[in-house]
């Protein structure tokens, strides 16, 4: 190819067996185990290998899992430290070093702008080419859209409004007071990071999850891990829909390990206030029920860590830990505001920190609910045969949302898939089953 | 763990509302309700509120009965107390559907209650809605629920219920969210 000039608009479609779209830590984790099994197989990446950590992160984002947590496919953590947290330079560092060990072919600087089903198979048309593929794993990451309330259309044009996505440090926003509305994971810390940064922050706070960084002189992840939260399944839970749309718990990693939970917020000056619910005029109008999704966190909190301490007694751990202790219920203003007239000139800034949402506008296959959720079952996407999803939230288990996440999940998908093509070139017959919860490929 | 299963009866079907549940996420028009309340004025303060029919599951419903309801104002707000203040006409539903919704979910979840008392108070400063003050709200500026529940269950389940009961409450949503009113003369 000559450089700077376009490639060639006709050239004939290139096929491949197993073709997977997206070069973050769960496309890479399928790539591995799709090249284990000696499927034929490519990775096609929008931009380049972690994209989305180099470019729609905030800058002093790090991961919530410790780093001995994230391992990879055939890859323990590699590095020196193991109970701190990877900021973004080190999470694309270690996922490159990932990708260049990796046997898969991965294209870069490819968008794929269309997915159709056609015989056999997909049709797979990208910025550079086309290509026909007859399995297809999405794995193209669960926060590529930020979801916003659509009352932000009709906030005063004076007033900044942007997203997480957007987000890269405080000083790009313009002084004055912060309104962060939404208190998962994303929101607690954008919180803590504006007020630190000399800046007014109130905090809309509707349903949420409070963790402690450490119980018991442990990283939470590590109970969460050995007491097997973590690898339950998503055939196992009462309400697998209810799950998928959890919050992200309230956790920061840091250079030191320290809990940012509201009452942590409420120390440095941030003002809670509730759910925003309504934008009146320029009065923005915030719901009454702070203290129940407070009283609600603390008590699924308290749940949980007597779970914890159930299991260490039952796996003795119990005498070899600090004894069990409670966090201190959230602390609430006696009155929380529920009204702000934006013309009062106290807040500058509405940053959305109201959850994220795939975006698979370029499927034109009909795989989708009435809401445009991708209907799949564990990540085998419905009515659409050889179709698969990687990395979305509860996926196949709690931790499928999460970089160790993605081995158990690809491993499966791939020994699923793997079936399906052995069906498939052995004349239809019915493959071999590789695990009971699997519906027939 | 528990093994030996006992039955547990609040009084609630829970069989049936997970069961319309499953039926509604096919049709889910089915599941649009409208309510409904005829008033007529008496006299003074005094209204007479009638409760018959309401529509719901793709078709109008009646009430085993017609319910009606006097609402007035007592001596202190020089009226004759026929009945109840509109306001606590308004506590009347939040205590209802917040006790309803605890026996439900703590027949879901297998506890057995033997009681439940409410105390509802609602607060307000009635130079709102006498005109005396364009700073102070007509409306209540505080409600406050405190619930006394006995039941085979510990304290933090009970409180879990009742968590849990503020989460699906009609009422209780009505109050902490602002609701689209319009208010027509035909």
């Amino acid at each position: 190819m000559i450089p700077g000039r376009p490639r060639p608009l006709h050239r004939p479609a290139r096929a491949v067996t197993a073709l997977v779209i997206g070069a973050g830590h769960a496309g890479l984790a399928m790539g591995h185990h799709l090249a284990q099994r000696g499927i034929d197989h490519v990775i096609l990446e929008r931009g380049e290998v972690a994209n989305a950590w180099r470019r729609e992160r905030w800058d002093s984002l790090r991961l919530l899992t410790p780093n001995w947590q994230c391992r990879l496919p055939g890859q323990p953590y590699p590095g020196p430290d193991p109970e701190g947290f990877m900021g973004m330079p080190a999470l694309i560092a270690l996922l490159e070093g990932y990708a260049r060990r990796l046997a898969s072919p991965i294209h870069t600087g490819t968008r794929v702008t269309a997915v159709r089903a056609m015989d056999g198979g997909y049709r797979v048309e990208t910025d550079r080419g086309t290509w026909h593929c007859r399995a297809l794993v999405i794995a193209t990451g669960a926060t590529q859209l930020p979801v916003v309330p659509a009352l932000a259309e009709a906030l005063p044009p004076w007033i900044e409004s942007l997203t997480p996505l957007a987000y890269r440090h405080p000083s790009q926003l313009p002084p004055g007071g912060v309104l962060v509305v939404g208190a998962a994971a994303t929101g607690v810390q954008l919180a803590d990071e504006l007020q630190r940064s000399g800046r007014q922050v109130t905090l809309a706070v509707g349903e949420h999850l409070r963790l402690p960084r450490r119980y018991r002189g442990r990283d939470i992840q590590w109970w969460l891990e050995q007491a097997g939260l973590l690898d339950q399944r998503f055939d196992e839970v009462e309400d697998i829909a209810r799950a998928r749309r959890a919050p992200s718990p309230q956790l920061v990693g840091g250079p030191s390990p320290r809990d940012l939970d509201l009452n942590a917020l409420s120390e440095r000056g941030v003002r809670l206030v509730g759910r925003l619910a309504g934008l009146s005029g320029t009065r923005l109008q915030f719901a009454g029920s702070l203290a129940m999704h407070c009283s609600a966190a603390d008590l699924k909190l308290a749940r949980l860590l007597d779970n914890l301490d159930a299991w260490a007694l039952a796996h003795g751990w119990h005498d070899a830990l600090p004894a069990p202790e409670r966090p201190a219920p959230t602390r609430l203003p006696a009155r929380p505001r529920l009204g702000l007239d934006l013309a009062a000139g106290e807040i500058k800034t509405v940053l959305w920190a109201t959850g994220f949402r795939p975006d698979f506008s370029w499927l034109q296959v009909p795989v989708f609910d009435a809401r445009g959720r991708l209907r799949h079952h564990g990540g085998v996407v419905e009515h659409a045969p050889g179709l698969y999803a990687m990395g979305l939230p509860f996926l196949r288990r709690r931790k499928s949302g999460a970089i160790h996440g993605a081995d158990d999940d690809a491993r499966e998908l791939a020994d699923h898939l793997a079936a399906r093509l052995a069906g498939a070139s052995t004349g239809g017959r019915a493959p071999r089953r590789p695990e009971a919860a699997l519906p027939a490929p | 763990m528990q093994t030996a299963t006992q039955a547990i009866d609040n009084g609630v079907n829970v069989t049936a509302l997970l069961g319309a549940r499953e039926a509604l996420a096919q049709a889910p028009e089915a599941a649009r309700f409208t309510w409904r309340a005829h008033c007529d004025w008496v006299m003074g303060t005094h209204s007479r509120v009638a409760v018959e029919a309401f529509h719901g599951l793709g078709e109008t419903q009646q009430h085993r009965q017609r319910f009606t309801f006097d609402v007035d104002h007592p001596a202190v707000f020089a009226a004759e107390d026929h009945g109840p203040t509109p306001v606590e006409y308004v506590l009347v539903g939040l205590a209802g559907c917040l006790t309803a919704g605890i026996a439900a979910v703590a027949q879901h979840r297998g506890i057995q209650l033997r009681s439940i008392r409410a105390s509802v108070e609602g607060s307000m400063d009635i130079q709102g809605i006498l005109g005396m003050d364009p700073e102070v709200r007509n409306g209540f500026d505080d409600i406050r629920v405190v619930y006394e529940i006995d039941a085979d269950a510990s304290r933090a389940e009970i409180e879990a219920l009742v968590a849990q009961s503020q989460k699906r409450s009609a009422v209780y949503d009505l109050l902490t969210n602002p609701t689209h009113v319009m208010v027509s003369v035909k």
